[in-house]
């Protein structure tokens, strides 16, 4: 007993850097998680992966002019992102050309514009942290942050539910009856865009998209309810980081990498053992019923 | 009882400023059940997209009833079957005109919901995913989200495409009986028999309005060729339709076929109507 509570919850206890590590995550999971499980219903689950390259050369302005600052970073990188974001959104809605592309160009140049602005001043170490992420150094601003962007996207989940959900199940019949369907997209853009910018404070850019999209790829072996779908991948969020700081602590492994592969765990026991995975389906495949 | 719950002013809706519903006036009267037909390309599905208000007019106006609510079923649904949704679900989007973004929905909502699925005769398949339907089970779904939506005008883009005879007498009942509800009812279709037998009214497209009116004398063989001559494609270099004040020269209800009084420009964009 005493084993099991120096091996997962001591850590947690005794240290302060652990604690707000903790908090840190969990507050990012609850609202990223969702947002993933949207991006991928709505077939853009690389999309995520191209907006945190979005934000890269507003973070590595606010870097270059104030150094290793989070707020001038956060807004450096908030700024860039939505303008990718919308930027993207806007000429798929538009023009003839479709989201992906117009996205892909866009974080292009904007990822292009980062890694100059870095090599401008930075020596590859910084460009590590931004790059990696400090979740074992939160200060109370950026724990601040992270529950305030949390509880944004909690709130605007919440509220738009309803056109998040029709905007993606049937989009022409929304446009039929309302006129959300253009704006709840933006809204749903910028949600990314914001839970991007708060994790790459607490994981990295290249990591924050990992806690969003791995636990909602993961959710989608075990369920067929969008709202159970968002629950469950909340849930598994919080699992990886609590098991990916363990991890980190116990092995002396970096922690961003170690909660997104804890992660990348469940999605692969997720893929095997969930009722929408290989072994029941290929199990299930050879039995049929006489209706 | 002939109150116009739509009524088309020199209406032209298109793409690129290539028309595909040309110079269109007429009413639609309140109550009444219309069947629209014509080839591939003649502009049936666009003057649909133009009154839900899809798509904007390159000239002139439609004009609804005010406070008529629509529902409208399109052809090419963009309808995601692989979103985890029930057909519950599904069909409570119809719910949206009433209840919007934030409204809760009552036990009556839940009702009306319920009363749907059984009247389209998917009263056991609430909880299904919509991966596991048919496509005749999707398009009851569907209807039953029309019927949800309680609208005062409905628009149906080709309801009966790829749906077998028995689902088709299913749904044209769900038709009749709006119909006899006092909805108005403007519904695509190809199978002219169909219309023939079920349908009051028709307006036969190519481009522009052939005939319009009773569906017997618009469906008269001279007609109907005048339609088959249509020719589908439109010219890239076809010249601009100038304005000469034809929107004065037909209007006046639309029992009756409206040839325009512009074959000159017409001409170029497809060979003569006449």
């Amino acid at each position: 007993m005493h084993g099991v509570y120096s091996l997962l919850v001591a850590p947690f206890v005794e240290y302060a850097f652990m604690q707000r590590a903790l908090a840190g995550s969990l507050m990012l999971a609850l609202g990223a998680c969702p947002i993933g499980v949207f991006l991928m219903l709505r077939r853009m689950s690389l999309s995520g992966d191209a907006m945190s390259h979005a934000i890269l050369p507003g973070a590595a302005a606010g870097f270059l002019f104030y150094g290793l600052e989070i707020l001038p970073m956060t807004i450096g990188g908030l700024v860039a992102g939505l303008v990718v974001a919308l930027g993207a959104g806007a000429i798929s809605r538009f023009t003839v050309q479709r989201e992906d592309a117009s996205m892909a160009a866009f974080y292009l140049i904007s990822l292009a514009l980062g890694v100059l602005t870095v090599s401008i001043r930075g020596s590859s170490v910084d460009l590590m942290h931004v790059l990696f992420g400090t979740v074992l150094a939160l200060n109370d601003e950026a724990l601040t942050l992270i529950g305030g962007i949390a509880a944004v996207t909690l709130a605007a989940l919440f509220v738009f539910w309803r056109a998040l959900v029709a905007e993606c199940l049937d989009p022409l019949f929304l446009r039929s009856v309302s006129r959300w369907g253009g704006p709840v997209h933006f809204v749903f853009l910028g949600l990314v865009v914001l839970n991007l910018v708060g994790g790459f404070q607490a994981l990295g850019t290249l990591l924050s998209v990992g806690l969003m999209m791995l636990p909602a790829a993961a959710a989608r072996f075990w369920t067929n309810r969008a709202s159970f779908m968002c629950v469950l991948s909340v849930a598994i969020g919080f699992a990886s980081c609590t098991a990916g700081l363990l991890l980190s602590y116990h092995a002396a492994l970096p922690s961003g990498p170690a909660i997104i592969l804890s992660a990348g765990v469940v999605y692969f026991l997720s893929i095997l053992f969930g009722p929408r995975g290989v072994l029941r389906t290929r199990t299930v495949a050879h039995r049929h019923r006489t209706a | 009882m002939t109150q116009p719950c739509l009524t088309f002013r020199d209406l032209t809706l298109g793409y690129n400023s290539h028309p595909a519903v040309h110079h269109l006036s007429g009413t639609v009267r309140r109550g009444s059940l219309t069947a629209v037909v014509g080839a591939n390309g003649s502009g049936k599905s666009t003057l649909l997209k133009g009154i839900v208000g899809i798509l904007e007019p390159m000239s002139g106006t439609v004009a609804k009833a005010s406070g008529a609510r629509i529902a409208y079923l399109p052809q090419q649904s963009e309808l995601d079957r692989t979103f985890p949704a029930s057909v519950l679900d599904l069909v409570s989007m119809g719910l949206w005109p009433r209840r919007g973004l934030l409204g809760r929905h009552t036990a009556q909502d839940r009702e009306s919901v319920a009363a749907a699925l059984q009247a389209v005769g998917l009263q056991d398949f609430e909880q299904r995913a919509l991966d596991m339907l048919s496509g005749g089970q999707l398009q009851r779904a569907l209807f039953a989200r029309v019927l949800v939506q309680d609208a005062d005008l409905i628009l149906l883009d080709e309801p009966f495409n790829a749906i077998d005879a028995k689902t088709v007498g299913d749904l044209i009942d769900l038709i009749r009986r709006w119909h006899g509800e006092k909805r108005t009812v403007m519904v695509v279709a190809h199978d002219l028999d169909l219309v023939r037998r079920h349908f009051p009214e028709t307006l036969l497209m190519a481009r522009q309005p052939v005939a319009w009116g009773d569906t017997k004398a618009t469906l008269k063989p001279e007609n109907l060729l005048r339609a088959r001559r249509f020719h589908e494609a439109w010219e890239e270099d076809a010249p601009w339709c100038e304005p000469e004040g034809h929107s004065h020269s037909h209007g006046h209800g639309h029992a009756q076929a409206h040839t325009h009084g512009h074959d000159d420009t017409v001409a170029a964009s497809g060979p003569k109507a006449a």
